[in-house]
């Protein structure tokens, strides 16, 4: 690693207040002020971008309803008709993880998905809407869950806890990968931002020897801006499957 | 641990100065009572490895997962209640118009095929009438003319008839004649040579002549 006087690549994920409302009170720090603004821009654009309404639509609004249509889709291909109910909450997650996960390749930007604590909230919640709509529809059934039918009665012995097992997991896997994607990235990025810095002022030979990792740098910023993306895709894909489990326990 | 903390804190950020960061990053909610501590913040964390990976500083937790859940249910509501629906209604709008222009076009569609189709069936009409007709008036030209040619032969064969009657009966005369010729002739030819004969004798002579 560079010298980490000069380049300190975990600096961008601390959290620090803005603005304090008093004693105790929950202080505006900059991670809470980008998930204003993500909050901020995707109401913004959405009802911006489609505030027209028009049969033939703009630019703006192609990409509204691409988002919408993508979204509902995915929803409809995993979860069935039936999960539809449920589409405006993956469209909100979906929306939150991309957008968030794109605000943290800014430059200066705080990356909201980079604290486990944000991407545990939000597996934790879907997990609860899972568990909570499954004992709602279904009932004790929703136990079901854990049963594959078919299975002789001794086996089941082993394959109930492994499902168990397999269920609990389920938020912590889907939390640290969207966490340990996010902050990885960055940190690479910034390792190799920082090797340009340093090389950079190491006189000509080191402005020579930055080419390489300033290439690497562009290259991993692209790959991030992929990264984004396909995270919060996987992020709302498991979800809305998650839920499937939840509408049809019995698989 | 906590205790230790505050103990750390009550002491002073210049006490240690290693670790006040973890006492400022793991006393929540103290931030608003020293806010000088903001401005120490920065440099110590450059300097110091000793604090906590801040995705793992649970201090922030609680701010974190309040500031989620105002924001993340804003959004949530916002979608819902606004947004969604809005995309929904319009993609449903254009599509429910898409249906009708199509239906319409299909509606068009079937009035020019039967259109055609009518007019095919009048043009198929139009052209057999005009071949009847055609068919018509050719057998009455044929018809015509036949009866026409049928008259003329007719009329030729009846002159032919007449003519034909008419040489035999002339041929008959003429035949007729050549005996008394014949008879006179002789009578000339013999009162040349030897005196004259009577005409009986010239006639009986010339029927003697012709019978062998």
């Amino acid at each position: 690693m560079a010298d980490p006087n000069v380049v300190d690549p975990i600096h961008q994920f601390a959290i620090y207040d803005l603005v304090s409302f008093g004693e105790g009170g929950p202080a505006l720090t900059n991670s809470a002020l980008f998930m204003a603004l993500t909050v901020a821009a995707i109401g913004g654009y959405l009802l911006w971008s489609t505030a027209p309404r028009s049969i033939v639509p703009g630019r703006a609004q192609v990409l509204s309803e691409m988002l919408y249509e993508f979204v509902a889709n995915m929803v409809r291909g995993s979860a069935g008709k039936e999960g539809m109910k449920f589409f405006p909450f993956i469209f909100s997650l979906f929306m939150f993880v991309l957008v968030a996960n794109l605000f943290g390749m800014v430059p200066y930007f705080f990356t909201v998905t980079s604290h486990i604590i944000v991407t545990f909230a939000l597996a934790a919640l879907v997990m609860a809407v899972v568990i909570g709509y499954g004992f709602f529809r279904h009932g004790p059934k929703f136990l079901k869950l854990f049963v594959p039918a078919g299975v002789p009665f001794p086996i089941l012995f082993i394959v109930v806890p492994i499902e168990v097992i397999s269920f609990l997991s389920r938020p912590v896997s889907l939390s640290v990968r969207l966490f340990g994607n996010m902050l990885a990235g960055h940190i690479t990025l910034k390792v190799f931002a920082g090797f340009v810095v340093t090389l950079g002022s190491l006189g000509f030979f080191g402005v020579l020897g930055a080419i390489l990792p300033l290439l690497m740098a562009v290259a991993i910023t692209v790959l991030e801006l992929m990264v984004s993306v396909v995270q919060a895709y996987v992020f709302a894909v498991l979800a809305s499957m998650y839920i499937n489990d939840a509408i049809h326990p019995s698989h | 641990m906590a205790g230790q903390l505050v103990a750390q804190a009550q002491g002073g950020p210049t006490a240690q100065p290693e670790t006040p960061t973890v006492e400022f990053e793991e006393v929540g909610g103290d931030h608003a009572l020293s806010p000088d501590l903001a401005g120490t913040h920065g440099e110590v964390h450059d300097s110091g490895h000793s604090e906590v990976f801040p995705p793992f500083d649970s201090s922030t937790f609680a701010g974190q997962l309040i500031w989620l859940a105002i924001t993340f249910a804003l959004l949530y509501v916002l979608m819902s209640r606004v947004a969604l629906p809005r995309i929904g209604n319009i993609i449903d709008q254009r599509q429910a118009r898409i249906d009708g222009d199509l239906a319409a076009a299909e509606h068009s569609r079937k009035k020019t095929d039967e259109a055609i189709a009518s007019y095919e069936a009048a043009l198929a009409a139009a052209r057999a009438k005009a071949h009847a007709m055609a068919e018509e008036t050719r057998a009455g030209i044929k018809s015509d003319i036949d009866n026409k040619r049928a008259r003329v032969e007719q009329d030729l064969a009846a002159k032919i008839a007449g003519a034909e009657a008419s040489i035999a009966a002339t041929k008959v005369e003429a035949m007729g004649k050549v005996d008394e010729i014949a008879a006179e002739t002789v009578q000339a030819l013999v009162a040349q040579i030897s005196g004259p004969v009577s005409e009986a004798e010239a006639h009986a002579a010339v029927a003697k002549a012709s019978k062998e």
